[in-house]
């Protein structure tokens, strides 16, 4: 480009300008591009929520809503509990290590407060479908005569087991959340909040 | 009559427009069956956009309205179950045609210089068109649309550190709810429709810029007449237009008959679990996309090992990523020195047949469980995995097979019985 007959003071100002238009546009923007975030109405419906467990059998599961999305309650048999110890070689996180993935108080072999009383969001950690429930070991599961009894996704064919650990090499990277929880009676169970308080 | 075009050509240039894009552009004569699909693809896009607005005059974008609207307008409406089924049809029928078109280019080089920016801005569209496509699924607010959005949604909680507010940020709550169907519904209807429209148009300006490639792959620009005109070309208007009216004629009776005798076409174009409303506490039995998003769904979930302490979930992200973004990148991985496969070797015949049979397969298996044994012991999983390892070694060693490719001498014009 020719600088022939260019004014630099007027050059040095456009640039001036146009810089502070970019800066303008992007303030204008910022109310649409924050506009689609959760609402002040959706951030307040995460209210928790409470369960009866009481009529729930061992080996039963129940399935309740909390913040949209599925959770289960699983009362988990002796056989399910020491299938726990019997597939821990083939788990990707046995210890838990992940901290996110559930309460310090259910960092335990059995990922729950009491031991028999499985509570786990039923979404997996990997694209977010809502793994099948195949509770029982063996060939019935239709996973193999190997099967211990756990969690099959469906969508992507991520495994986990009854306590909602995940299995080696499948997609999901991590067991399946704990959500907070904690007991009001002996029989009756409240979701989304810690004995001390909502989470 | 003369008068009037005089007058509006001094205001607007009506006639100049005309005689460059129709009348006077210059299309090689040698055109063959595979270049009916861009016109077809056009007009597809104008059924889309007229069923759609009909639509939109009964839909409702609300969680508890949206099902029963859909089923409203199937059966209380006159003549709702036709626009709808057209609707319905016709995004299937979208991406039919719009493959076919982008194979058209893999056969005769169209992507090559001096047409990457025809491509490049083909593949854009091919992108929104998919995104389109995506959204539009979770509004009749089927299980399927549902938990569809779901997955396809969580893919961004795969990116690092912004993933989980990105994801909120795109549905608007904490998981798919009405919120993410309302804004889904105002990029389906309005923002996607105008940035497709845009893009169609620029399209075909950098397309009459550069000209038509054609089944042999030569320049016809490079042989003019005394006249400027190219020795092998034919006015766009009437030849084509013409040609084209034939292949809409057909291409609409085909059409017509998905229409009326099986507009779910045996769950390909409708999904069984989208005849349930969503139910946000059971995912179907199994979740698979619409045929048309299937060979890149089977890439996403090839990947069940974590490598390089980066877990297998974002991998199969990436990877999905890069099966759409290598596309884009033909025009410079291709090495041989001739454009269409009339003049070229067995090595790039052999490639192209490889990734089609991919490509295939992996559409196929993706509408199938992973964990299914299907052929030779092997789970569908394996299967999956080789066929992905195929699709990418098309793109990837293209520099290397199309240099080694023995071409054929390509002929100074067009060949044309």
């Amino acid at each position: 480009m020719s600088e022939e007959g260019v004014n630099p003071r007027r050059r040095r100002l456009l640039a001036i300008t146009s810089g502070l238009g970019v800066v303008g546009t992007v303030y204008a923007l910022t109310p649409f591009v924050l506009s689609m975030m959760p609402s002040a109405r959706a951030k307040a419906s995460g209210a928790p929520v409470e369960v009866d467990i009481s009529k729930l059998e061992a080996g039963q599961l129940l399935t309740v809503e909390w913040r949209g999305k599925p959770v289960w309650i699983l009362r988990r048999t002796p056989e399910m509990l020491k299938s726990l110890s019997a597939v821990e070689k083939l788990l990707a996180d046995p210890e838990s290590a992940v901290t996110d993935q559930q309460p310090e108080y259910a960092k335990n072999e059995a990922r729950s407060i009491k031991p028999e009383v499985l509570v786990l969001v039923g979404i997996c950690t990997h694209l977010g479908c809502s793994p099948d429930k195949r509770l029982d070991a063996g060939v019935a599961s239709g996973l193999g005569e190997d099967w211990k009894g756990g969690f099959f996704c469906p969508c992507h064919g991520s495994k986990f087991d009854l306590a909602g650990r995940v299995f080696k090499n499948v997609p999901a990277p991590t067991n399946l959340v704990v959500p907070p929880h904690a007991y009001i009676s002996d029989t009756r169970i409240i979701i989304g909040a810690d004995q001390k308080g909502a989470a | 009559m003369q008068k009037l075009m005089t007058w509006i050509d001094e205001r607007f240039p009506l006639t100049k427009v005309w005689k460059e894009h129709l009348a006077e552009y210059y299309a090689p004569k040698n055109f063959n069956f595979w270049y009916y699909f861009g016109s077809l693809a056009l007009l597809v896009l104008v059924m889309q956009i007229a069923t759609g607005i009909f639509l939109t005059m009964h839909y409702k974008p609300d969680t508890e309205l949206a099902f029963a609207s859909v089923e409203y307008i199937m059966r209380d409406v006159d003549w709702g179950w036709l626009i709808r089924y057209m609707h319905s049809t016709g995004a299937s029928f979208f991406f039919v045609v719009v493959y076919l078109h982008m194979f058209r280019g893999l056969l005769y080089g169209s992507y090559r210089g001096p047409r990457e920016l025809v491509w490049i801005i083909g593949m854009v569209i091919f992108v929104a068109l998919m995104a389109e496509a995506f959204m539009g699924y979770l509004l009749p607010w089927g299980n399927m649309s549902y938990w569809g959005a779901q997955v396809i949604i969580s893919l961004f909680d795969a990116i690092p550190v912004v993933g989980p507010v990105l994801s909120e940020w795109i549905r608007g709550d904490f998981v798919v709810t009405d919120a993410t169907l309302n804004r889904f519904f105002a990029f389906h209807v309005i923002a996607i429709p105008l940035i497709l429209a845009a893009l169609v148009f620029v399209h075909i300006v950098a397309l009459h810029k550069v000209g038509s490639n054609n089944p042999d792959g030569v320049e016809i620009k490079k042989k003019k007449g005394p006249n400027g005109i190219p020795l092998d070309g034919i006015p766009f208007h009437p030849y084509y237009t013409v040609k084209d009216i034939v292949g809409v004629t057909v291409f609409l009776m085909l059409f017509a008959a998905v229409i009326f005798f099986a507009p779910e076409l045996g769950g390909w174009f409708l999904e069984p679990d989208n005849f349930t409303p969503a139910n946000i506490l059971q995912t179907p039995q199994e979740i698979v996309p619409l045929w048309y998003f299937t060979p890149f769904y089977s890439i996403l979930r090839a990947n069940v090992y974590n490598f390089f302490w980066i877990d297998a979930k974002i991998w199969g992200v990436i990877f999905m990523g890069l099966s759409i973004v290598v596309f884009f990148l033909l025009p410079w991985l291709d090495r041989s020195p001739v454009k269409s496969i009339r003049y070229r070797g067995v090595l790039y015949k052999t490639a192209l047949a490889i990734f089609v049979v991919s490509f295939v397969i992996l559409g196929f298996l993706g509408t199938k469980s992973p964990e299914i044994v299907s052929l030779f012991w092997f789970k569908n999983v394996y299967w999956v995995q080789a066929f992905t390892v195929l699709y990418f070694a098309f793109f990837f060693l293209m520099p290397i097979y199309t240099k080694l490719d023995k071409t054929k001498p390509v002929p100074e014009r067009v060949t044309w019985k």
